[in-house]
């Protein structure tokens, strides 16, 4: 992070200067991408102003559950996480690699470049999401061009979560329910009977300038104390919970244990976990050809471990039942996502159980094979 | 952000191929050809035993093939094909003077370095004595630093055989111990019928100073895996190429996960000691 002298100033934003915010960054060059509302579904796209906002909605959540709903105040920001992550906009669903014409010639498509994108509403288990994504595709020794291009430009607006959802567990992976780094702002959203304003925190340089820029005032105390009071109360607030104390090796050493076959008979291998994950990351490469078979392109597209085609070798899938397929899924993000890039690969978002359309909860999961693991030994 | 905490660009000159003339093609089985290639840079066939490119075939797409052997005074590299899906087909198939697409050569080989003045061991069923047979070569090339030479090797049927020319060169020198085995004979076959493993009745190891490089079905190298612990190998020096699907060869489509480790940047080759918790399970 850019070191600057005011770095942990407090700014007070009411929801006009909200508004400003976008308009100052759309007229310094950025697309500014938020959270809308789309078929009933909170989504993020790009955004003109804060009306375009979910203002007064709330999402509610369950396995397999998810609806919105009117919250009776006016709050920007009074929902959780939705079926998108940023990893739409950082690492495109399809991406055209190469033309190979039929005489030969091999033109290598280009990465739009350094596209200057405004991200606005990150959440806490986004951001550590976004720093999984640096370390794995930026980390080596191979960098993926298409990220890095679209990593370049990119200013971060993080939102605190006051009001963890149903599924929210990012508690227990430590990666909220507040920021800690890798943001230009962070907003806290204080909604009361006869006020309504935010408390953000500058995390860069430019994030200090911006907000200077749009005349916003330095916070009260007593502002911050109530953002403070808010956030307190948020730790109180998770229903879900992940012990991870000594998870990878439980899951090491159970990876014949009999919870995977239970899971495999409710599991669809549908893939919307992995759709939906903010860290899953594999991609198949497709050739597309037209009619005319003058030119072959070859296209990157998301892929999921749970596609039959995924393991395919000579003849077959390696993994063709859905036990090995989930098993494969879930101790890579709790298990060997660790000994691959020294950190876990979940960050407690909870939209694989809220979008798994038979509800099956990762949470669960790893609670009962901790559980059986103790009746195992107790025998 | 600062944008030097976020790496350099590649570019996606990564995924751009480089092409290749067909130059020659051997049926080795009904479904099985050695396709030797000479790419259009004589750099380009620099490459360490155990090694693979990524092999393009126009309009249909890219595979994972380990080179089976190498020209290098002819600037030729080989590769070993079944055809057995759309890709794999179309390289086996492909006609003399025709392009096949390359990139790579990528992946960690076998330790030929480490296994220096060690006794070497080397097992492979089936096509899997493709990624092994620049490996041989090697060592025959270099057979003073190497101790006792040992080549294990097992197809179906005689049919299946492979490299035919070169088990007869194998075989007539006193300086390598190369026992071949089928599962099932036929009216001309002389040689010993039955699985690879039951070839190491044949043979007596020196547990402290052998290396051991396998390749094959995972169920043959599974059990050839205990056949060499039960003679007292160490995990540590026994080393297996495994295979997994591959879209990219470079660690960006991330499908090659075996446990912790990505087959195309930490492997193919592996030693036991770094897999040994995922090696013997089915499905992972």
């Amino acid at each position: 992070m850019e070191e600057s002298a005011g770095q942990n100033s407090h700014y007070f934003l009411d929801s006009l200067l909200i508004d400003k915010l976008i308009s100052a960054l759309r007229g310094l060059g950025y697309s500014v991408i938020g959270p809308v509302v789309r078929e009933d579904t909170i989504v993020y796209d790009e955004i003109e102003s804060a009306s375009q906002l979910p203002v007064g909605v709330k999402d509610k959540q369950g396995p397999g559950y998810y609806r919105l709903e009117k919250r009776g105040d006016e709050a920007f920001f009074g929902f959780v996480v939705g079926p998108f992550s940023w990893k739409k906009f950082l690492y495109p669903p399809r991406v055209k690699l190469l033309t190979v014409a039929k005489n030969g010639e091999v033109s290598i498509h280009n990465v739009d470049e350094g596209k200057k994108m405004a991200f606005l509403g990150v959440r806490a288990c986004e951001l550590a999401a976004i720093s999984i994504f640096d370390r794995v595709m930026l980390g080596g020794p191979y960098v993926d061009p298409v990220y890095s291009a679209m990593r370049r430009n990119i200013f971060i607006i993080a939102v605190n979560c006051t009001e963890p959802g149903e599924n929210c567990f990012c508690l227990s992976t430590g990666t909220g329910p507040e920021v800690s780094s890798g943001y230009d702002i962070s907003l806290t959203e204080v909604v009361s009977d006869d006020a309504h304003y935010f408390v953000a925190k500058v995390g860069s340089s430019r994030g200090k300038s911006l907000l200077e820029h749009i005349g916003a005032r330095g916070a009260t105390s007593e502002e911050i104390s109530e953002a403070a009071v808010r956030m307190e109360r948020s730790h109180t607030l998770f229903r879900k919970k992940l012990d991870t104390d000594g998870l990878k090796d439980l899951l090491y050493k159970n990876l014949e244990s009999p919870v995977y076959e239970e899971i495999a008979e409710k599991c669809l291998a549908c893939a919307n976990c992995t759709l939906v994950c903010p860290t899953c990351f594999c991609t198949t490469v497709e050739e597309v050809t037209g009619l005319s078979g003058d030119a072959a392109e070859r296209w990157r597209r998301w892929d999921s471990c749970f596609n039959i085609d995924f393991s395919y070798i000579h003849g077959g899938p390696i993994r063709s039942s859905i036990l090995s397929r989930y098993r494969q899924w879930f101790t890579h993000k709790f298990a060997t996502w660790v000994d691959q890039f020294g950190v876990m690969g979940c960050v407690g978002c909870g939209r694989c159980i809220t979008w798994c359309p038979v509800g099956i909860d990762v949470t669960e999961v790893a609670a009962k094979i901790r559980q059986r693991e103790v009746e195992v030994s107790a025998t | 952000m600062t944008e030097q905490s976020l790496g350099v660009a590649t570019g996606l000159e990564t995924f751009k191929i480089e092409w290749c003339r067909v130059v020659g093609r051997v049926k080795e089985t009904p479904d099985t050809y050695t396709i030797r290639v000479r790419p259009r840079r004589r750099g380009e066939i620099a490459f360490e035993p155990g090694q693979f490119n990524m092999i393009y075939a126009y309009g249909v797409g890219e595979v994972p093939i380990s080179i089976s052997g190498a020209l290098p005074t002819e600037g030729m590299l080989e590769y070993t094909v079944r055809g057995v899906g759309p890709v794999t087909r179309a390289i086996a198939s492909a006609r003399i003077g025709s392009r096949l697409g390359l990139r790579g050569p990528f992946g960690r080989g076998w330790p030929l370095r480490e296994a220096e003045g060690q006794d070497i061991i080397i097992v492979g069923g089936g096509i899997g004595l493709a990624p092994l047979r620049p490996a041989i070569q090697y060592i025959i090339n270099n057979r003073g630093k190497y101790g006792k030479f040992y080549i294990l090797y097992g197809a179906r049927t005689p049919a299946d055989l492979l490299y035919k020319g070169d088990l007869r060169v194998w075989r007539g020198r006193l300086d390598i111990q190369l026992l071949v085995t089928v599962d099932r004979g036929d009216e001309k076959w002389r040689g010993y019928v039955g699985v690879v493993t039951t070839l190491f009745k044949y043979i007596r190891l020196e547990p402290n100073s052998t290396y051991a490089f396998v390749c094959g079905p995972e169920i043959m190298m599974k059990f050839t895996v205990q056949e060499l612990r039960n003679q007292g190998l160490p995990d540590e020096r026994i080393f297996i190429s495994m295979e997994r699907n591959m879209k990219c060869g470079v660690g960006l489509c991330w499908r090659c996960q075996f446990g912790p480790v990505f087959v195309c940047k930490d492997g193919p080759v592996f030693s036991l000691s770094e897999i040994s918790n995922f090696f013997e399970r089915r499905e992972m």
